[in-house]
């Protein structure tokens, strides 16, 4: 996402070399970013979010949609301030929904499933099934890897190997430097 | 009324044309309109200047506009607005200055407001202030709230100040009476070599009394703010603090939110933190299309909204 500038290699998305871009020029190529730790702000609301991303054409309706995809009625959170008065996993749901409201052609979510224990997690595997965009997904959770048509699996920084869901879990299961995975982080 | 006059009251009180119900609008020093309601009314003091707002027991849903404007330089304006709320009301009261100065001039506006509120009343009062005209004199403004609770009453006041003052002293004085409440919202931004004094003092002296106090501030290149609030429980009170403050270049925030329990049974709470823009924050923006300087922008004025 060009938070933290690569040592080296190239970055291409369609063909483009854009390495060097910055977080600003890689969102406006198409580019959305899910965080695994929602940032909060103080006074910042919900629809405010909203209202940056939709370029301020401010259709409730529209943000009812990306909203009750994540399981949160709108009329309930529109005016919400962002900040710590929303819960760990409210905050989540409303971050996956302003990723899903950018309409981006590439969507990056670094650990999805972190912090939505409460909401269901067969939503959030929907939610990526039924998506058009390309979904890179940072995740622990054996469940999310099992929909993936590619899996990279890293192991310090490094890719240890690129595969199918069935190779990497196969992997996964017989490499001791894999136990972290299947959910036991 | 001129364009300038309307332009400040637009601002100070979204006020578009006269507004409806009562009213008193000042101008320069004198009165410029005026009208009062079957329950509101608004007479002036015989001994010096300014009004006493007179509110009739059981008045709901009514609002008073007291808006004060000056646009000459050189002018150093003092009123005395006393306001007497009846038992039983619940009403909306609009205050707020504007100053627009062109001239090499200093101007000042002073306005000391004493709230007298009656048994189970409610108020919501709104004041800001804003300063417009070139940069060759100063325009100053120094509010002082006087807040008396009587028991059950609630008061809400927001208290606005978003740029162009160079010098504002700000202070409150509230005391509670058994079950009232008080909210304070206060919102300020200063930036160049502006100075922003605030001051609070709420005495909590009748059971189950609280008072929530909120503070944001913002204050850029060279300017200077100061925090000062005094909560002072007497009684089984709850009283809370919030001070946060963002600064950018060599701005200074001094906060000093002080809490002086006198009953065992005084619960008092106070938070403070000043700090630049989160760049967690910017980076946040930045990833939904923002540039670094339109994602701080947005980050101040939600913070200030």
């Amino acid at each position: 996402m060009g938070i933290i500038q690569p040592t080296s290699g190239k970055i291409l998305f369609n063909g483009e070399d854009i390495t060097a871009l910055s977080i600003t020029e890689r969102a406006r190529k198409g580019i959305a970013f899910g965080f695994q730790q929602p940032v909060t702000f103080k006074g910042l609301k919900v629809k405010d979010l909203l209202k940056i991303i939709l370029n301020q054409v401010f259709e409730c309706n529209e943000c009812c949609t990306y909203l009750a995809k994540v399981g949160l009625c709108a009329k309930d959170y529109m005016d919400r301030p962002l900040d710590n008065k929303l819960s760990g996993g409210e905050l989540k749901r409303i971050e996956i929904a302003t990723v899903l409201a950018r309409k981006a052609k590439l969507n990056i979510f670094d650990e999805p499933e972190a912090g939505i224990d409460l909401w269901s997690f067969d939503n959030l595997v929907n939610i990526f099934q039924q998506q058009s965009a390309t979904n890179i997904i940072i995740s622990h959770q054996h469940k999310i890897i099992a929909i993936a048509d590619t899996v990279i699996l890293l192991n310090n920084s490094k890719i240890e190997r690129i595969g199918t869901p069935n190779e990497i879990m196969k992997l996964i299961n017989t490499n001791k430097h894999c136990e972290k995975l299947g959910g036991a982080n | 009324m001129d364009k300038i006059t309307l332009e400040l009251l637009e601002k100070t009180s979204g006020l578009h044309d006269i507004p409806q119900g009562a009213y008193n609008i000042r101008k320069d020093g004198k009165l410029l309109a005026r009208n009062c309601s079957t329950e509101i009314e608004i007479v002036s003091k015989p001994d010096k200047d300014g009004i006493n707002i007179i509110i009739a027991p059981h008045t709901k849903n009514q609002s008073v506009h007291i808006p004060v404007v000056v646009t000459q330089g050189g002018l150093n304006d003092l009123v005395y607005n006393d306001f007497y709320i009846g038992d039983d009301c619940d009403v909306l009261i609009v205050a707020g200055c504007g100053i627009h100065n062109d001239s090499d001039q200093n101007s000042s506006h002073n306005g000391i407001h004493t709230f007298h509120i009656g048994k189970n009343s409610k108020v919501k009062y709104i004041e800001k202030h804003i300063g417009l005209g070139s940069n060759l004199a100063e325009k100053n403004l120094n509010p002082t709230t006087k807040i008396l609770m009587n028991e059950n009453s609630s008061f809400e006041m927001e208290t606005v100040q978003l740029g162009g003052v160079n010098y504002a002293d700000r202070r409150t004085d509230a005391t509670l009476k058994a079950n009232a409440t008080l909210i304070i919202n206060e919102k300020i931004l200063t930036t160049e070599q502006q100075k922003a004094l605030t001051n609070f003092t709420v005495k909590l002296v009748g059971d189950n009394s609280k008072v929530e106090v909120t503070s944001h501030s913002v204050a850029k290149n060279q300017s200077f703010q100061a925090f000062n609030s005094n909560i002072i429980g007497k009684a089984k009170c709850f009283g809370h603090v919030e001070c946060d403050g963002i600064i950018s270049d060599q701005a200074i925030i001094n906060s000093t939110p002080k809490i002086s329990a006198q009953d065992v049974n005084a619960m008092l709470v106070h938070e403070a933190a000043i700090g630049k823009i989160s760049e967690d924050q910017i980076i946040k923006l930045m990833t939904l299309g923002l540039t670094q300087e339109q994602a701080e922008q947005q980050i101040i004025s939600g913070f200030l909204s």
